[in-house]
């Protein structure tokens, strides 16, 4: 017997349920995915946060559905900031958001909003980041700092209308992408 | 002090390799490089909280689009959201997409020879309630061919999107039917490593949900991932 038994004893009582596969969103996602406010974080103001999906070839992805989840300006979930944005992308893999910029959610992470990507192909979603330049904590972010020389993967440049970064799902360039 | 549940890891061949030479699409999609671990913090412990103000009425049933009915088996598609844990996933949105029963998306891309069905869109949502339990009335969808392989057809299946309660928990799948003939030759169904996993993709019939004179009932349970044993404390220094 060991000191866990009492969560053992918890578990068996609950039963743990074998979670659902992930398939394939596949080619025909527009048919309910899209929103007519699912780029819209915010419905006026804000910074316009723009990229571009593409592939292994580097060839724009048109048939992908970007998703994204943030904090609010001042780092704080849960205030009735919708926090959530989709946007699928157009024939040249572009998608944009109209969003703000978060705040830091804890004072340790920099400013960073949370990325999933799903297309035909991807059997499961991708998880990637997004941060912004010109932030003192991005020094010290611990994902940030973990990917070392890779990181300026995910931060976005500075544009007119706000910030931009690709995601590159494979090759030269790839995005970093995290498992959950 | 707050403390926040972090979510348990799937079981290992729960979810299909992202590269799977069988479907070709992931050939050139597929990231090349390891996937980091992402510690859950406050952003992967939280997520959008979505429910009726995204729903209208009529969106559970599919069986009505443009003044008129659908053709094909009405059949009722119901079950419950639940965590690994068994508990259920309340006020949470799905969505759902589909062909029509004779295969056909209402979708340019889908040009293959088989008819539109003027009365049917193959779109849905709903939302679960407090019990986690969802149902929408909708067409059996048909099977349909596709270019992966010689001869491929994909086997019946209706697409769902899946909130849950955490970005952790967001969850995109397939419901197929039960002993389906195309399941032996279909890379997408068999991208799921574990046998015993990929069976949680096929519903069941159900006759008890089955309606007398109306429609046949198809039960489909959904299980995202549940709490892990050690919680997660918001202090900055203590992770």
């Amino acid at each position: 017997m060991t000191e866990r038994t009492t969560e053992r004893v918890t578990e068996e009582a609950t039963g743990a349920l074998g979670t659902t596969p992930s398939q394939t969103i596949g080619p025909f996602l527009s048919i309910v995915l899209p929103w007519p406010d699912g780029p819209d974080v915010v419905t006026g103001g804000g910074v316009l946060l723009t990229g571009r999906l593409t592939d292994g070839r580097g060839d724009p992805i048109p048939d992908g559905l970007v998703e994204i989840w943030q904090a609010d300006a001042d780092g704080r979930f849960g205030t009735g900031f919708r926090g959530f944005g989709r946007c699928p992308t157009d024939p040249d893999g572009g998608f944009a958001f109209r969003t703000v910029v978060p705040g830091s959610v804890d004072g340790e992470q920099a400013p960073h909003i949370d990325v999933s990507v799903f297309c035909r192909g991807l059997l499961n979603r991708v998880v990637t980041r997004i941060y912004f330049p010109d932030q003192p904590l991005n020094a010290t972010d611990p994902v940030l700092t973990a990917l070392g020389d890779d990181a300026a993967r995910l931060v976005a440049a500075r544009t007119e209308a706000g910030y931009h970064l690709d995601v590159r799902l494979q090759g030269d360039g790839e995005t970093p992408f995290f498992a959950l | 002090m707050t403390t926040v549940p972090r979510f348990a890891p799937d079981a290992p061949g729960t979810h299909p390799p992202l590269d799977f030479a069988g479907y070709r699409s992931t050939a050139l999609r597929h990231p090349s490089r390891p996937l980091l671990v992402l510690p859950q913090r406050l952003t992967e412990l939280t997520g959008p909280l979505f429910g009726h103000d995204r729903v209208q009425p009529g969106d559970d049933d599919l069986t009505w689009y443009d003044g008129g009915e659908a053709v094909g088996q009405r059949i009722v598609v119901h079950g419950r959201l639940l965590d690994s844990d068994g508990r259920a996933v309340p006020d949470a949105l799905l969505e759902v997409w589909q062909a029509n029963a004779g295969g056909r998306y209402r979708h340019v891309v889908d040009q293959w020879p088989s008819p539109l069905d003027p009365h049917f869109a193959g779109n849905g949502r709903v939302v679960t309630d407090s019990d986690g339990r969802y149902r929408f009335t909708t067409i059996r969808p048909g099977a349909y061919p596709w270019g992966n392989h010689p001869n491929a057809w994909r086997p019946a299946h209706i697409h769902f999107s899946v909130f849950g309660q955490a970005f952790t928990q967001r969850l995109i799948t397939q419901m197929y039917f039960p002993d389906d003939p195309l399941f032996f030759q279909d890379p997408i169904f068999n991208s799921v490593p574990d046998p015993a996993a990929r069976q949680r993709l096929v519903s069941a019939y159900d006759h008890g949900a089955t309606v007398e004179s109306w429609a046949l009932g198809f039960r489909f349970d959904i299980v995202l991932r549940g709490r892990d044993q050690t919680p997660f404390e918001t202090e900055p220094d203590d992770d």
